[in-house]
């Protein structure tokens, strides 16, 4: 467990948006899928998960209803709304751009010169 | 789910929450148990994937936003739970800041219909009051009002102003009805449309309605109409006598409009006026010009406009105009009267108002005290410390909003009551109403109230050494609070001893005053202003014949004994200053020295009771065409002639060019009121013979001319006959503004006696609410003490030692209170000597009297706590740890 490190701040919220864009899915499911995707390199904390979807719901950035599952029972599925689409698309491009630009500096050779 | 929504539906939110985190535990533990394990491990394990149910529950509900409103809500409902908790507190409380906030209510509502609001006219910023002002002052002042060809001149050139000048009159309308003196403007056309108010009834004069020759008409007040005319609709386009003249009536003022706080009966074009001062640039008959700037202008624009305006009159007349422009300035209402005295109440009852937040503030701290263990307990279970803070100052807020709609309520049900006891009459008192201004302040006040008294408690909050607060007993707790007790106590005593010492100085000044001889003997006399038939006006002779008429007319009545003519009455409004000089020597302006001159008839001293000091009054022979002859009084003859003999003397007054002869000195009268007969008024007065006024003024001196007389009845018991006998042949002469001299003589202290009576009723209320402070704060104390005194008593303490141990402390918070009091109230003695007139300075007897009184009232409050302590049975006091 300890070998696994915590998620950067902020990034929750971005994967969140990324596995509810695949499709409607219920907070459960989204835990598996992150915990899964990640293969089990990141902590995805279970407790911090239906905090940041209510946030995430409340800013309007997901929508929520309940519908039944496959083995039919009722549970809460989160879809991606208009506005949370154009806030994915935002915050991936930022991402990259930061990971790109700290991969650069990391990739720096130690000396400092060429 | 906007905000509302979410906080509207929070139990239904409460549930899907819970649902949906069941839904997730049971997936994932069957998930498990798919995987091998066995249903209590799995669900073990599911949990600890989870965290702590009520951590997750707790972080979603803060996710949604309303969580402040949700603890307000909860804070307002432990509020009133405590409230009602203790029925007693809160009525003490409530009663206490409802009185306070309610008369500070009061106060400001008239403060905010008097001195705030905007004029009732249409758009009042972009009005402005114009007048004439010379480069060098004269002792009238710079400022000037216009005469009319100056007003002419000045409407016709701007382009920015749009000017309207109205002037005071005032007339006796004969027909239709019972004659009538009434209150009358003259109005240029186009008033109307310059304040923006429009006549619902008829119409405005026209622009050629205000020129001499054209057809009299006349608009008439809502009142009038109502009055002569029983609100007939057909009132329009009937005749009306006024002045002896046929008007046509034209329209009907709306109800309620008001120029200078007057609402004038009868409003006539100001251009039918045919005197010669209309013509006359020289004479200044009280034109008041009123202007709207243009759309588009800016008063900055007016301003050089008139300016420039001013320099070409003064090229053109330079005669008059010279040295002379015009002046604008907004236009606001004439309250300066008024202005301190309403300042100083809102001043006394903010003072009022402190004591009970000071009272109310005490209470809380002794509770908070109590509550000191159940609020360590809460912060040592995880409440944070804003969060007590928080709910402390929703509990005051929630007390001093109700205290605030009681008080709103008080005001509401005060306000007409004190609105009508207002000395005199309140200028703009219609406007004095509850609106949102005076709402937004109530509430204003209730919370900066609550706050005030809630922030001593809520401080109190403990954050450190919680375990102390935990551990120890009430005892020592009390001991931590007992500083902040006595601060309340002794501020509570300095306030209401500025209250005290500033009553005492207003009783001792309206006692002084009461006391001061005003001159003239007024008991027994009437005075009344005549107004003489129109249709004598048109010549001298017949003035003077029909004044004679009028004063033997009143000799007849019964019960009267002597008759006078008189302009200006001793101790009503109005005075007549004249420059005078001992020399034919011009002197130049700001040497000039000034009396105060009043015109009578020989039997005033009679009537009035003034005495005759040396030579003689007036007699029958003193008329027109005679010698020229004045008396004058004491401070005139001081003034004049030194300590030398007056009679004899000649004078050069501003009336003629021939000097008069003085023969005769009476007593100095008060014309000012008690209060205000002080070396910055003028003083020096002189009388001069009615007989020997010049033909040219006399019409003018005949508006201004009152009769009085001296009655062996009492004075109101004569008006009756007295009106109907001087009602003349043609029975169109009234007399109106009918007041005893006692009347007028108490209406000069009227302000200082009304100043008087609500000091009084504050400073009677802050000594109450003091007294109710020291007994709750002692008897709090002293039950803290209870075990305190038990173990004293069980060493061998007597029950005077106890009652001792218990006064010394009150002493010592009277009397530091009293001393800082005292010094508060030394300032407060100032603002009251510049405020208020005929202040007598105060003396150490006040100051000791008033703490005397305080004094014994603070140990009456707290010897009932001290005696219960002395009473302690020391057994049960022990047992009580």
């Amino acid at each position: 467990m300890s070998s696994k490190s915590d998620l950067p701040q902020g990034t929750l919220d971005l994967l969140i948006l990324k596995v509810v864009a695949l499709g409607p899915v219920h907070g459960y499911a989204i835990a598996q899928r992150l915990q899964q995707v990640s293969r089990d390199v990141v902590q995805v904390p279970q407790g911090s998960l239906y905090p940041a979807l209510h946030r995430l719901e409340n800013r309007g950035l997901l929508a929520a209803g309940w519908e039944e599952t496959e083995t039919g029972r009722e549970a809460k599925f989160y879809r991606l709304t208009r506005r949370g689409r154009a806030q994915l698309e935002a915050e991936t491009a930022s991402w990259q751009r930061l990971t790109e630009a700290v991969g650069l500096i990391l990739g720096m050779a130690e000396g400092g010169t060429q | 789910m906007n905000w509302w929504q979410r906080l509207w539906h929070r139990d239904a939110m409460e549930k899907q929450l819970e649902k949906e985190l069941r839904f997730h535990l049971e997936q994932h533990t069957a998930d498990l148990i798919a995987r091998g394990l066995d249903p209590t491990e799995a669900r073990r394990q599911a949990r600890l994937a989870l965290g702590g149910p009520e951590q997750v529950k707790e972080e979603c509900r803060d996710a949604r936003g309303t969580r402040w409103a949700e603890d307000l809500w909860q804070d307002l409902r432990y509020a009133l739970r405590t409230l009602r908790q203790r029925p007693a507190f809160s009525a003490v409380a409530l009663v206490t800041l409802g009185l306070g906030i309610g008369a500070t209510t009061v106060m400001f509502t008239v403060i905010n219909g008097v001195l705030l609001k905007p004029l009732p006219y249409l758009e009042p910023d972009r009005l402005v009051n114009v007048q004439e002002k010379t480069e060098k002052p004269t002792r009238w002042g710079s400022l000037w009002a216009f005469t009319y060809p100056n007003f002419q001149d000045c409407s016709r050139a701007s382009r920015a102003l749009a000017m309207a000048a109205w002037r005071y009159n005032g007339g006796t309308i004969s027909q239709p009805g019972e004659a009538e003196y009434v209150d009358s403007r003259e109005i240029s056309s186009n008033l109307f449309s310059v304040l923006g108010v429009s006549i619902t009834s008829g119409r405005a004069f026209l622009p050629e309605e205000d020129r001499p020759g054209a057809a009299p008409v006349a608009i008439i007040s809502q009142n009038l109409w109502q009055r002569h005319y029983g609100g007939d609709p057909r009132a329009i386009g009937m005749p009306m006598v006024f002045e002896g003249k046929t008007y046509t009536i034209v329209g009907i003022a709306p109800a309620g409009f008001r120029l200078e706080g007057d609402e004038p009966d009868v409003l006539t074009p100001l251009g039918q006026n045919t005197q010669p001062f209309m013509q006359d640039r020289e004479a200044h008959f009280g034109f008041r010009v009123w202007a709207r700037l243009r759309p588009g202008a800016t008063s900055a624009q007016a301003r050089t406009e008139l300016a420039l305006v001013g320099r070409h009159l003064a090229e053109q007349y330079p005669k008059s105009n010279a040295g002379r422009s015009f002046v604008a300035d907004p236009l606001g209402p004439d309250v300066e009267e008024v202005q301190s005295t309403l300042w100083l109440l809102l001043g006394a009852v903010g003072l009022v108002l402190l004591i009970a937040c000071v009272n109310v503030a005490s209470l809380l701290v002794a509770r908070a005290v109590s509550r000191e263990r159940e609020l360590a307990m809460r912060v040592a279970l995880g409440a944070g410390r804003s969060r007590l803070v928080r709910q402390c100052l929703t509990e005051s807020a929630v007390l001093g909003l109700s205290g605030g709609a009681l008080g709103i309520w008080l005001a509401g049900i005060g306000l007409r009551p004190f609105v009508a006891f207002w000395p005199g009459s309140l200028p703009r008192a219609e406007e004095v109403q509850v609106d949102w201004h005076v709402l937004v302040f109530a509430i204003g006040v209730s919370l900066a109230s609550g706050l005030l008294f809630g922030l001593a408690p809520a401080l109190r909050v403990p954050v450190r050494e919680l375990e102390q607060a935990l551990r120890a007993g009430a005892r020592t707790v009390a001991g931590n609070s007992r500083r902040l007790h006595s601060g309340l106590v002794i501020s509570e005593i300095a306030l209401a001893v500025v209250l005290l010492i500033s009553a005492g100085m207003l009783g001792r000044t309206l006692l002084h005053l009461s006391s001061q001889d005003p001159g003239v003997n007024i008991r027994n006399v009437l005075t009344a202003r005549a107004a003489l038939s129109p249709a004598t006006l048109a010549s001298p002779a017949r003035i003077r014949v029909a004044w004679q008429d009028i004063l033997e007319r009143a000799r007849r009545v019964p019960g009267v004994d002597s008759v006078t003519m008189v302009d200006t009455v001793p101790m009503r409004e109005g005075n007549n200053q004249i420059g005078y000089r001992t020399t034919p020597a011009e002197l130049p302006p700001d040497q000039q020295p000034i009396a105060l001159a009043t015109s009578v008839t020989p039997d005033y001293l009679k009537v009035m009771g003034i005495p005759l000091r040396q030579g003689r009054f007036f007699n029958d022979q003193d008329r027109s065409g005679r010698e020229g002859v004045v008396v004058i009084d004491e401070a005139m003859a001081r003034q004049a002639f030194g300590g030398q003999d007056a009679i004899g003397k000649h004078l050069w007054i501003e009336m003629g060019s021939d000097p008069v002869r003085v023969v005769g000195i009476v007593g100095h009268v008060r014309h000012w009121g008690a209060a205000d007969d002080d070396p910055t008024q003028v003083r020096a007065q002189l009388y001069y013979p009615f007989a020997q006024v010049p033909d040219s003024y006399l019409r003018r001196w005949s508006e201004l001319m009152s009769i009085a007389v001296r009655t062996s009845i009492a004075p109101l018991n004569a008006v009756k006959t007295l009106r109907w006998e001087v009602r003349g042949a043609t029975s169109d002469q009234v007399l109106y503004e009918v007041r005893t001299m006692e009347q007028l003589a108490s209406a000069t202290l009227a302000r200082q006696r009304f100043l008087l009576l609500l000091f009084g009723v504050f400073a009677g209320l802050a000594l109450l609410l003091a007294c109710i402070g020291i007994y709750g704060v002692l008897a709090y104390l002293t039950s803290q003490r209870v075990p305190e005194i038990g173990l004293r008593m069980a060493l061998g303490a007597s029950t005077r030692e106890v009652l001792w141990l218990v006064l010394r402390q009150s002493l010592g918070m009277i009397f530091l209170g009293a001393a800082a009091g005292t010094a508060a109230a030394l300032a407060a003695e100032r603002v009251l000597e510049r405020l208020v007139e005929g202040m007598q300075p105060a003396e150490s007897q006040t100051f000791a009297v008033m703490i005397l009184v305080l004094v014994l009232a603070a140990l009456f409050a707290s010897f009932l706590p001290a005696r219960r302590a002395s009473r302690v049975d020391p057994v049960q006091a022990l047992r009580q740890e």
